[in-house]
Order: C-alpha cells, then structure tokens, then sequence
C-alpha cells in the first residue's frame, strides 16, 4: 500500500490520474491512519460515510479524465467551517450540537473540485488561542516529541498542523485571525498560508474577528499549498468583502526563479530577547534568497510594535460582537433556568457555560474597549494605528520590495501546559510576526526551513503584496529548494 | 488604567456573562493587565489619521433590496434548544 509519509497532493492527483492508485484507497489509508491517532486529538468528528461517498464520486470523475487538481484529495476540515448534516462547533460548549443546515463556501468550492471529507479537526474554541488548548475537545497534542512532554501544535488551527504532519490527511483547512494557521505551520514542520483578506469566502466560517478572519491551505509543501489555495479562492456574493478577482493557476507560477526579487528584511522584527536559533534561522534564509538571485534589502515598519495592542483592541470589539449571536435561542446550547428566571439569566447562564475562559476574556475585554466613553480611547484609536501599520507595507510595496521575510515565530513548540499560570498577554506574543499581515490585510506564508537545537521545527515567515500570492509562493518555492527541509516527527502515538 | 471591581460588574452584564462575585476581583486584575498592554498605543501619533474601515481598499458591492432567500422554517428552527409552534420558545419576555 502507499507510503502515506511520502504523498503529497500533487503526488497523489498525479498517481490517481495514472491509475496507480484510487481515491477510494488512499480515503480507506488515511480513515485507518485516523483511527490510530486517538493521543493526538486531533480529529474529533470523523466522517467516514461522506468521505467513501466522495470518494467513489472522485474516481468516476478522474476515470472520466476530466478531474480538477482536488480531485480525490483526502482533506480535513476544521471545525470552524460549517458543514452540512456535520457537527461544526467551533469547539465551543455553546455550540453543541450544532448541525449547519448550510454548506461553507471553502467547502462547498472543495468538495465540487472532488475533494474527500475525511473529518473536522480539533482547533482553538472560536480561533481564540496560540496552544490549542482552549478547545472543548481537550487539548491537540503536537506529532512532534523530543522528550516524555506533549508539546502544543500551536493554534488556532493546531489539529490541522497536528493531522497533516501526522500524515492524517493530505492537507487541511485552516482559518488565520492573527496567525493561527501559520504559527501551528510552523510548530509542526508544515506550510501554510493566509491568504489576502477577501481572497477566500468567509461565508459559513464561524466568524471571529471579521476584518481579520482569512481561510487558507495547510499542507506538506508549497505545491500543495498552490494547489488547494487556488481550490479555495474566488469571488463569492455571500461575503460582502469577497473581491471580485481573476483566481491564476497558482502551481503554475512555481518557477522557483526569483532573480531580481526585492525582499525586505524589516528591522523591527529583531525582537529583544530572541532567541539566537531564530535569529540564525533567518540570516540562514536571508542568505539563501540571496543566493537564489534576490535582492536583499533592510527595510523599516516603524509601527510592528503596536501591532499587538491595536489586535488585542480590535479583534475582541469584533468578537464581542460576532459572539453575541450566541444567546441559546437559536442554536447550540441553553443553559437549565431556575424558577423564576427570566430571558436575561437565560442569555447569562448560557454564555458563562457555554463559553470558555478565554473567550468570555475577549469578550468582555472587547464590549468593554467599545462602550461608552471607551470607544475612542480605545476601539477608534487602535483602527487609526492599524491605519498606520497598513500604510508602513504600502510605503515599502511603493518603494519596490517584493515580498518580506521574517521568523514565522518566537521559539519552537512548547509543552502543552506551561503557559498555563502565564498571563494571557505572555501567551498573546506568540502571534507578534503574524499579526501584523492580518491587520493589513496582506497575504503571509510559513515554510519550514530548520530544526532547533532540540530537534523541534522552526519555520520562516513571508509576507507577500496584496492579492499576489502567486508570486509569494513562488518566492517560498525557491525558499523551501534551498532549506531543503525533510525531517518528519518519529510515529510515537 | 486600573479596573475595579465593579466596572468589571458592569462589563460582564454588558457582555451578559455571569460572573459570581467571587470570581470579579481575578477577572478585574486580567483585565487591568490586558488593557495595560493596550496602553501603549497612547504613544503613537495618529493626528489626523483616519480610523481603517475597509481592508480593501474596495466599497462594498450593492445589491437591490428584494428578497433573495426564504421558506425555510423547518431548517432554521432545527438548531433551536427550544422551538414550538413554528417559533424559537424563550422564556417570558413582557409581563
């Protein structure tokens, strides 16, 4: 049978339309490799009945020699994606039960290109988390293990790095509000990437923060991230910031040829106590986009350091908004009322059992950065800031820089409960690369290029001009060429 | 900025979460550290700078104002934790 650790998507689409081996074979591979990774947690709904279905429908299709890319691709899902007939939770207690009576657009556009459902994986409850450990489902362990602790696979979208570098499936969804599917990359030794914000569909994703909120791949390699990102796009009427743009052959446009490339390597981003790795890992990458005929040059964003506090004011105002809708009156669950109790203990017992930790925090942090006499010092002036950090990108675009390279991240994987007794803000400078791409709406990459000294996987951000992934990628082609990067977790679980 | 006890009250019933009152004095120290943090943007000049509204720079599209959807009853109560009649039940609202 096939060697699940070797396969790629584009292998497999490759070997599929050869007939070398069926969708159906691969989805019966993977459903069984699913059922072996109970300790990872990182699948919690399986949907073997709909994967075989689509499985079947998939080799009629690629027999017929009329297959998309997609076709027959075994994929999971996660939670945060509304699926029809299929639990979609957003690992959240107030949304138990939750059957969509809707498919997502992400989905939709997927399964349409023949993609397999295998299962929806385990995330961060509502995205809000950098450990995957503010899931209902309990936390996602990392496949990667150097000693007796389970590390975290990042968040939020920690059971799609964990599935897809577990060998899980071929590649997952993923959802980026300040970084959560490429931190997870990069903690797991994957690729992944966010999109420009109105690229991908939002319409049936569990909102978060919306101006933030972007889908996108995650997968073993850049290819496979070109190939499904372009399965993923296009113009949808449902998201009313969806943009009306041609979707190129993404996979096309890897040349691995970035001769004359002009990448920015901002200064800011040299952190106070980084840790030397990092900063090697990215002089070892500067160095290599160098060699591969780019220009390299130091560029400025004077505001990155206030990116996190303007996140940390803005994505809790939207959430506290998006969340209100969770009042146990028209889904997921009502918490038991006591005599005499009326529609307001209703709202509040529901949201205190319903909700986690955190999310009440942001939650609250968020109504109360919008109410009244608040509104300016804080909501409106955090918007002008991000006014501010977008227009640091658009002076260097302007000023001829291609594309922006960075750590994806500040350290490796750390152990799943050492954050535990941090304060929340600790946990929060985990997003301090990424942030800053969604709050200027820009397309952000993480490819894996090294291991630590531990032996744990580092990973490169880059940050590429609006709408151009294509050339992005191609520049984190040339980037995951030079790094060479093959290591694999060892199969412990 | 320190928050008090009781603005954390208010921001709870606000966000209609209920916090027992026990639990307000921790909840009021995190978010006097989370809006510490926020703090800093104090430090940015943003004279004559402009809120960001769009991400884009795109105006949203418009459509005409007729109905594009509808007669779904069945499946938009078939979430609901309580739905009678055709209708979400909750408990009594008016007097």
């Amino acid at each position: 049978m096939t060697d699940l650790s070797k396969l790629t998507i584009a292998s497999a689409r490759d070997a599929m339309r050869k007939g070398e081996v069926s969708s159906v074979e691969l989805t019966n591979a993977y459903l069984g490799a699913i059922e072996g990774s109970g300790k990872l947690n990182a699948f919690v709904h399986n949907t073997p009945e709909i994967a075989k279905v689509q499985a079947e429908a998939a080799d009629k299709r690629i027999k017929a020699g009329d297959a998309p890319d997609m076709c027959g691709i075994p994929l999971g899902i996660k939670d945060l994606f509304c699926t029809k007939g299929v639990l979609s939770q957003a690992a959240s207690g107030i949304l138990e039960g939750f059957k969509p009576e809707y498919e997502s657009t992400v989905t939709t556009q997927l399964f349409e290109a023949g993609a397999v459902m295998l299962g929806k994986l385990n995330m961060d409850e509502f995205a809000m988390g950098s450990s995957n450990e503010t899931s209902v489902y309990g936390d996602v362990v990392n496949p990667w293990k150097i000693d007796d602790r389970n590390l975290t696979p990042g968040g939020s979208s920690g059971g799609s790095a964990a599935a897809v570098a577990a060998d899980l499936c071929l590649g997952a969804t993923g959802t980026d509000t300040g970084g959560s599917i490429r931190q997870p990359a990069a903690f797991t030794g994957i690729t992944g990437i966010k999109p420009t914000y109105g690229r991908v569909s939002r319409w049936g994703v569990v909102a978060f923060a919306s101006s933030l909120d972007q889908a996108g791949p995650m997968t073993k390699d850049v290819r496979d991230a070109a190939i499904m990102l372009e399965a993923m796009c296009g113009y949808d009427a449902k998201d009313s910031t969806s943009a009306n743009l041609e979707v190129p052959n993404f996979e096309a446009m890897l040349t691995g040829d970035i001769k004359g490339k002009v990448i920015g390597i901002p200064k800011e981003y040299h952190m106070d106590g980084m840790p030397a790795e990092i900063e090697k890992l990215w002089a070892d990458g500067t160095a290599m986009l160098k060699a591969a005929g780019a220009a390299i040059r130091d560029i400025s964003l004077p505001h990155t350091k206030y990116a996190l506090p303007a996140y940390y004011v803005i994505a809790p105002a939207e959430a506290s908004s998006n969340l209100a809708r969770y009042d146990g009156v028209r889904f997921g669950h009502r918490a038991k009322l006591a005599a005499g109790d009326g529609i307001t203990e209703m709202y509040e017992k529901t949201r205190a059992e319903g909700f986690g930790a955190e999310v009440q925090r942001r939650v609250m942090v968020g109504t109360y950065v919008l109410s009244a006499g608040f509104y300016d010092a804080y909501y409106n002036r955090a918007r002008k800031v991000r006014a501010l950090i977008k227009r640091d990108f658009d002076d260097v675009f302007a000023a001829g820089v291609d594309a922006i390279l960075t750590p994806a991240t500040p350290s490796s994987a750390f152990g799943l409960g050492e954050m535990k007794n941090a304060d929340p803000i600790q946990m929060y400078l985990n997003d301090v690369f990424t942030v800053t791409v969604n709050l200027a709406g820009l397309p952000g990459i993480a490819v894996p290029t090294g291991l630590d000294a531990k032996g744990l996987p580092l990973g490169l951000q880059l940050i590429g001009r609006p709408w151009e992934e294509g050339d992005l990628l191609n520049v984190a082609y040339s980037l995951e060429q030079s790094a060479g990067f093959v290591a694999k977790p060892q199969k412990w679980w | 900025m320190s928050i008090d006890t009781e603005t954390a009250r208010r921001v709870a019933k606000l966000a209609r979460i209920k916090v027992e009152d026990a639990a307000l004095p921790a909840l009021a120290q995190e978010f006097s550290a989370i809006l510490g943090f926020i703090e800093q943007l104090n430090e940015v000049d943003v004279e004559g700078i402009e809120p960001m509204t769009s991400v884009t720079p795109q105006r949203l599209v418009r459509r005409k104002d007729v109905v594009t959807d509808g007669n779904q009853q069945a499946a938009i109560l078939k979430n609901a934790p309580d739905a009678r009649e055709g209708f979400f039940a909750v408990p009594k609202v008016v007097e």
